[in-house]
This record gives C-alpha cells, structure tokens and sequence, in this order.
C-alpha cells in the first residue's frame, strides 16, 4: 500500500482527521514553551526585582488601557546602539512580575524598558498632557485627561489579590496597607510613607503630578514610568553568573 | 411540505436554548446591577438585551415556522441552509469596510497627531486594536464562517448541521466582536496584540467556537461523499487549532466577576513566549489555513479546473500546520527569551518558506489552461494576485525571521509593512474574490451586478497596497538604519525623534494608499448590494450528482 493509499484513512474519517491535526500541532508548542517554566534563565531571581506598589501598579494598569504598547517597546536588545541609547540590555527577571508582559513589537516611540528616574516628574506630567509641547515633533496623543481622573486608592488591594493568587509574591502586609501605600507613596508628609518605603524597596515617595489630594491617574502613571529599569543595580549585577 | 398530522411542538434545541438565554439574560440584569465599573455595567445590560432577544427571536421562529423542521433533501438534492452565510457575509463586507476605516484614522492619526483630539476613546491606544480585531476577528472571521458553512456543506452534499446552531454560531460571534470593539474604545484590555479581549469575552469566544467547531464537523460526518475534501482539512485545522490557541494564551484571573479588569496567569518571559506562539499561529491558522481553504474550493470553482495536484495539498496541509506552530519565537528575536528558543523559531521559519509555496504553487497552477480567463474575470485576476501576495509575503516572512535582518526590521515599520502586503494583498484579496464568488452563489443569481466595477476595485485596491507596502518598506529600513548609524567619531548619528520626523511623508503616503485601499472596498459594497437587490434569478438545474471517488 502506497504513502498515498494510507493516507485515505484521515481523507475519510474526520475524527482521525483531528486527532492528527492535533498531535502535529502539539508538538511545536510543547517543546519550545514548557522548557521556559523549570530553565534556570527563565525562572532566575535577580536582586532588587519586586513586585508594583501599589500606586506603580495602579500606573501600569492605565499604561496597558491606553494601549501604550502598541508604540512603545519595554526590551532592550543586546545590540551596541540599543545598549548605548538606552541602557543594559533588560533581564527576564525585570519582567517576571509582568502579567501581562509588555516587551511590545513595535516602537513609533522610544523603548520605556528604562525610562525611570531619566526625566523629572514635571517633564513627563507635560509631555503626558501635551507632547508636543515639549518635543514638537511628536506624534504621540496626549492624555490632559489622566489628571482629572483619581485613582480609587480601596480597589488596589482586589488586584493585588488577584495578582498574588497568579504568582506574584504581594505579602499579606502589603495586601492590608495597600490602600494606605497608594496614597503615601504620592505623598512625601504622609505619616505612613516611612512604613511604606520599608516595605517596597527602592520605592520613591513624592507627589508625582504636583497636585495636592487624592493620587491621580497622572500620579500612577508617572510613578510607574519612573520605576520602570530601576530595580536591578547592574554596578553589583554579575554578568557571567546569569549569562542566557 | 408539512403533514398536518404532525403536531407541532418545540425541539429540544429551541425549548433549551430559550431558557438557557432567559437565564443568561437574568444574570446579566444582576451582574450589570453590581458592576463595579462602567464599562462592565454597560457590557452586561448589552448581553442582557440580547439575551431578551434571543428568546424573543427563538420563539417568534417558532411560531412562525412549520410544524416540521426543514427537510435534508428535497427532490433527491440537499436543502443546502444559506441564511446564515448571507448574515455573515453582509457582516464580513460591513466590518471590513469598518475595519478599513478605522486603519486610515489610525495611520492620519500618525502623521497628523492632532487627530486624537485628546480624547481617550478615539486615541491611537485604543483604535488601533480596533483596527486589528475589526479586520482580523470580524472581517476575516465572518468571512472564513461564511466561506466555511458554504463549502462544507456543497463539498459534502449535506445540509448543515443543527437547526439553530448555525445561527448561535453567527449571531453569537458577531456578538463578541460587539463587545470586544466596544470595550476597546471604553479602556477595557487585556493589553495582549491580538488577543485584547478582556476574560467574559473569551468565554463567550470560547463557547461559541466550540459549537462552530461541532456544526462543522457534524457537516463533515454526515457528508455524502466517501472523502473530506481538501479545503475542510484547512478549515477543520483552522477551527481546532484557533481554540488550542486561544485556550493557551487567555487564561486570566478576573478581579471581581462583575469587573472588567482580569489578569493573565502568565507572566513576564512565559506570557512572551504564549503571547507570540498565539500572536503567530492566529497568522497560521486564522489568516493563512483558513483562507488557503478559500484557496482550494474557490479557485478550482472560479477558473473550472481541478486542483492541480492533489498529493502536493497532502505535503502542503501536514507540512503547514507542523511547521506553522514553531515559529512564534521569531517575534522575540535578541530578548530575554533563551537563545535556543529564538533559533529554533528563526529555524523552523525558515523551512516554513518551502510548504507556504508548495500551496502557492498548487493554487497557482490550478490555472493551468485557463490563464485566458484572467483577461476577461476580474474575479479570478484577483483570486490569483492574492496567491501571488501571498507567495510574496511567505517569502518576506522568513526572510524576516533570520535573526540579523530581524535586529534591524524588529520594532519598525517594515514589520507593519510585511503584515500589508500579507493582509490587504492575500487575505484581503482572497476574500474579496471568495465574496464575489459566493454573494450570487448564495442569493442564487446569474452573475455579479458588474464585472467593470470589480476591474475598479481590484487596480484602486491594488494601487493601494503598492503605496502602502512601499511606503512601510522604506520607513522602517530608514529608522532601522537611523536607529543604528554612529558618526565617525563613534556617537550615535540620530537621537530617536530625528527617526520619528524622518517617518511623516511616509505615513502620508501609507494613509494615502489605505484610502484607496478603503474606496475598493466601498465599490465591492455597491456592487455586492447592487448584486442581490436588481440581480437575475438563476434557475436550477436539476441535475442527480454522483459521489465522486
């Protein structure tokens, strides 16, 4: 019986048929993604990655709404211009607390992977409002509208919650101050900002957006940019013990 | 056709199903009620109403139709069930023309930043996966619904399967398009490329599609010829593999159930790895597998030859799907993915070349002997330079996947660009020709309303592509190059801005060529309606077929 002959039976049998698309389509997807969850590489801790506070989380929630992504890449390539122009190429650890993961696929703008504590709050608050009023050839949207929205400081805590049941380590006194952390974190005469600080650390305390009252969408999201690439110290960083 | 004799009583389906939409419709009332946003509230009082709908509708039918459900045959020839095809194909030609629009404010938004007005709802952000659902998911899916349901049933000689069902799977789509785009303007995303709708929506997805996968495959069953013909293998791989895929990438742990907000169970490097090997194959199976199933009964049907070489599908089909589902890794090309993983994808890419010509080989050389008709169908000509796109595109693609030529097309335009030429040339095309052909087969007219007006549409379309696909080639070497020139002095030449400014004339001749691409479509629309409003009635020919063997 020819090759051709044999094959008849998935040509008249449409069970047989899907069972095989099945198999064939299994084993791309099997070999090249369950490695990634036991790899050494792909599941190392790096010191100094944590998880959001709960403001920078509030951030990067209106970060993924606004579809930020869709321009801006978070993945520094190890190729000499992108390390030049925007710093050590970006672990797989900066972004294990990513859910979902923002590497992008395109950059209209720059890369953000590293974007923290390079511009002052103020900058980033007008370049937000008003691209264009700051770099004139932008062709980034702005948002003046982040600042008129307040962020719900008594919500943050559910998607800590949801976050912590997904993987990421949120410790219970994290989950219980998170309302509390929200709003110290916007603002440096909080009482409870020194608690705060001792509980994420490299967090940075200030009133992001300059505004008094409760923290904006501006405030987040500024906080979140700011600490996006600060976490890991690559002067103390050993290159050779984590090489992919 | 009824017998008086047979009392008329409702079917299983129709009593289960309107108490399983009174339920549905009851729980939405309360979820919209508690909803802890706006968003969610507005999405559950839109799936309560179509629930309410949906009952209204399932008992309205009914009472209004005969006591005895419509025959599988009639006179010895299957009552084939085109109602459903003629919605999704009015809904294909609406949300493309949708879709279409949507890109060329999306690509004016680009050059002409003004253009978001500040707002939130009509920012880039937000379009552009408005954009990429509305031609993707709703364009191309009610086109592969409608093309799916009619070769099924013609290929098999059977009638579809199920009495509602075929309408569940329709309406019930085209429903989750409604709420995915809707919640795409109100901020609600998963903020994952091509998989943005949020968790309810995926499940909603995920029982429709199965019932499109059963109302398929229960065609497939009960055929009347010995064998399955070529493009349902295309199309069953379609269908099968999209659920795998988007079981894999769309786990998701909502806040509340009654938010929006949910987050995806993966993280970091292994939602990458998910999110590419979903982002990748939804270009394998829902952009290339299902449409090349267009590819196979289509083009054999239009030109009157048979497929050129039936063993070549058999090598094209296998080596298609096996080796589609490796290359997800090319998209994470020098990130934090392990090496080995980005050359396996590079690799496996690569060798994808010789399957996806081995299929543009086959469609193309159907034509053998009928090249003539080229000059006289603008049908055809369009069916073929789809396959032509593709072949163009399948090559580009690989090509791309080489890890040096991707550290400089990666993150530019160029990748937009190869999508293009890929989308608007091949699937676009494809589709288009797919319509034409079945508009008049499925409202059983003699032929188009005009064939000139199809000659318009395919050089304004055509024009259209070369502009955009031009256009996207040269801005994203040009930022790729910018993006990596040093002077002589060893600086970096161009800070990022300079590449931005450098991009505007482009993206003027980008919008340009969208626009045109648009108006194409806007004349399909006329013609396609023209078609089935003032069209000659074909009459039947009765005509006893033979199984064939």
């Amino acid at each position: 019986m020819s090759f051709w002959t044999r094959h008849q039976i998935f040509e008249k049998n449409s069970i047989i048929l899907i069972v095989g698309i099945l198999l064939v389509i299994a084993v791309g997807g099997l070999v090249e993604i369950t490695p990634l969850f036991y790899l050494k590489s792909t599941i190392e801790k790096v010191d100094g990655v944590r998880p959001y506070t709960p403001l920078e989380l509030a951030g990067r929630n209106v970060y993924v709404r606004e579809g930020c992504y869709l321009c801006h890449s978070q993945m520094v390539r190890p190729l000499r211009d992108e390390v030049e122009r925007y710093g050590h190429f970006s672990l797989a650890a900066e972004s294990m607390y990513d859910h979902p993961f923002q590497w992008g696929s395109k950059r209209t703008g720059p890369d953000l992977a590293r974007v923290g504590a390079k511009y002052s709050d103020d900058w980033h608050v007008t370049h937000l409002t008003n691209p264009r009023a700051i770099v004139p050839q932008s062709v980034m949207p702005g948002y003046p509208f982040l600042s008129k929205t307040e962020v719900d400081p008594d919500a943050i805590a559910g998607d800590m919650r949801a976050l912590r049941t997904v993987g990421v380590p949120y410790s219970d006194e994290q989950l219980v101050n998170a309302a509390a952390d929200l709003k110290a974190q916007a603002d440096p005469d909080n009482a409870g900002a020194d608690a705060f600080t001792k509980r994420y650390a490299k967090a940075v305390v200030r009133n992001f957006d300059g505004k008094a009252g409760t923290p904006t969408e501006m405030d987040a999201l500024v906080a979140y940019l700011q600490m996006l690439g600060t976490l890991v110290d690559f002067k103390i960083y050993n290159e050779k013990a984590n090489l992919r | 056709m009824s017998q008086p004799s047979i009392s008329k009583s409702m079917t299983i389906g129709e009593s289960g199903l309107a108490v399983v939409f009174a339920v549905t419709a009851f729980l939405c009332v309360i979820a919209s009620a508690k909803a802890l946003d706006a968003p969610f509230a507005f999405h559950a009082a839109l799936s309560a109403a179509a629930s309410v709908a949906a009952v209204f509708f399932i008992v309205n039918r009914y009472f209004e139709r005969p006591a005895a459900l419509p025959p599988q045959e009639i006179n010895g020839r299957p009552n084939y069930n085109m109602g459903p095809i003629k919605f999704a194909s009015f809904m294909a030609m609406f949300w493309g023309i949708a879709g279409f629009l949507v890109g060329l404010i999306i690509a004016s938004q680009l050059a002409w930043p003004a253009l978001n007005f500040d707002l939130p709802w009509i920012s880039f952000g937000r379009l552009r996966p408005l954009h990429t659902s509305a031609v993707i998911f709703a364009f191309g899916g009610n086109v592969l619904i409608a093309t799916s349901f009619y070769v099924v049933q013609k290929s098999c000689r059977a009638r579809l399967a199920g009495d509602l069902a075929p309408w569940f799977v329709v309406l019930g789509y085209n429903f989750f398009i409604l709420i995915a785009g809707t919640g795409y303007l109100l901020g609600v995303t998963q903020g994952k490329e091509y998989a943005e709708p949020e968790w309810y929506s995926d499940l909603w997805l995920t029982i429709v599609w199965v019932v499109y996968l059963l109302v398929f495959l229960v065609t497939v069953i009960k055929r009347k010829e010995p064998h399955i013909f070529v493009a349902n293998w295309f199309y069953l791989a379609f269908i099968v593999t999209i659920a795998v895929l988007h079981l894999g990438n769309n786990p998701a742990l909502p806040v509340s159930v009654f938010g929006s907000k949910s987050y995806i169970a993966w993280g970091g490097i292994q939602d990458a790895m998910f999110q590419w090997w979903y982002g990748h194959n939804a270009v394998g199976f829902f952009l290339t597998a299902g449409f090349l199933a267009i590819m196979y009964y289509f083009i054999p049907k239009r030109a009157e030859r048979p497929i050129y070489s039936y063993r070549l599908s058999i090598i094209h089909f296998w080596a298609l799907i096996f080796l589609y589902i490796w290359a997800g890794p090319h998209h994470l090309h020098y990130t934090a993915l392990p090496d080995w993983t980005q050359t396996l994808g590079m690799t496996f890419s690569v060798m994808l070349w010789m399957p996806s010509w081995g299929g543009m080989i086959n469609g193309l050389m159907t034509l053998s002997g009928a090249w003539d008709k080229l000059r006289t169908d603008p049908v055809l000509r369009m069916l073929v330079v789809s396959v032509a796109f593709y072949g163009m595109s399948t090559f580009e693609g690989p090509m791309m996947s080489i890890k040096v030529v991707n550290s400089l097309s990666h993150y530019t335009d160029w990748t937009i660009g190869h999508v293009h030429s890929g989308a608007l040339g091949w699937v676009g095309f494809v589709s288009f020709g797919a319509l034409y052909c079945l508009v008049p087969w499925a409202w059983n007219r003699k032929g188009l309303y005009s064939l000139k007006l199809v000659n318009w549409h395919f050089w304004v379309a055509t024009l259209g592509i070369v502009l955009y696909i031009s256009a996207m080639w040269v801005s994203g070497i040009l930022q790729g190059l910018m993006w990596r020139a040093y002077t002589s002095l060893g600086f970096l030449e161009y800070s990022f801005i300079e590449t931005v400014e450098a991009m505007h004339p482009f993206y003027i001749i980008r919008a340009t060529g969208g626009g045109l691409f648009l108006i194409g479509s806007l004349i399909m629309a006329y013609n396609l309606w023209m078609t089935v409003r003032v069209g000659e009635q074909e009459v039947q020919m009765p005509v006893a077929l033979q199984p064939a063997e």
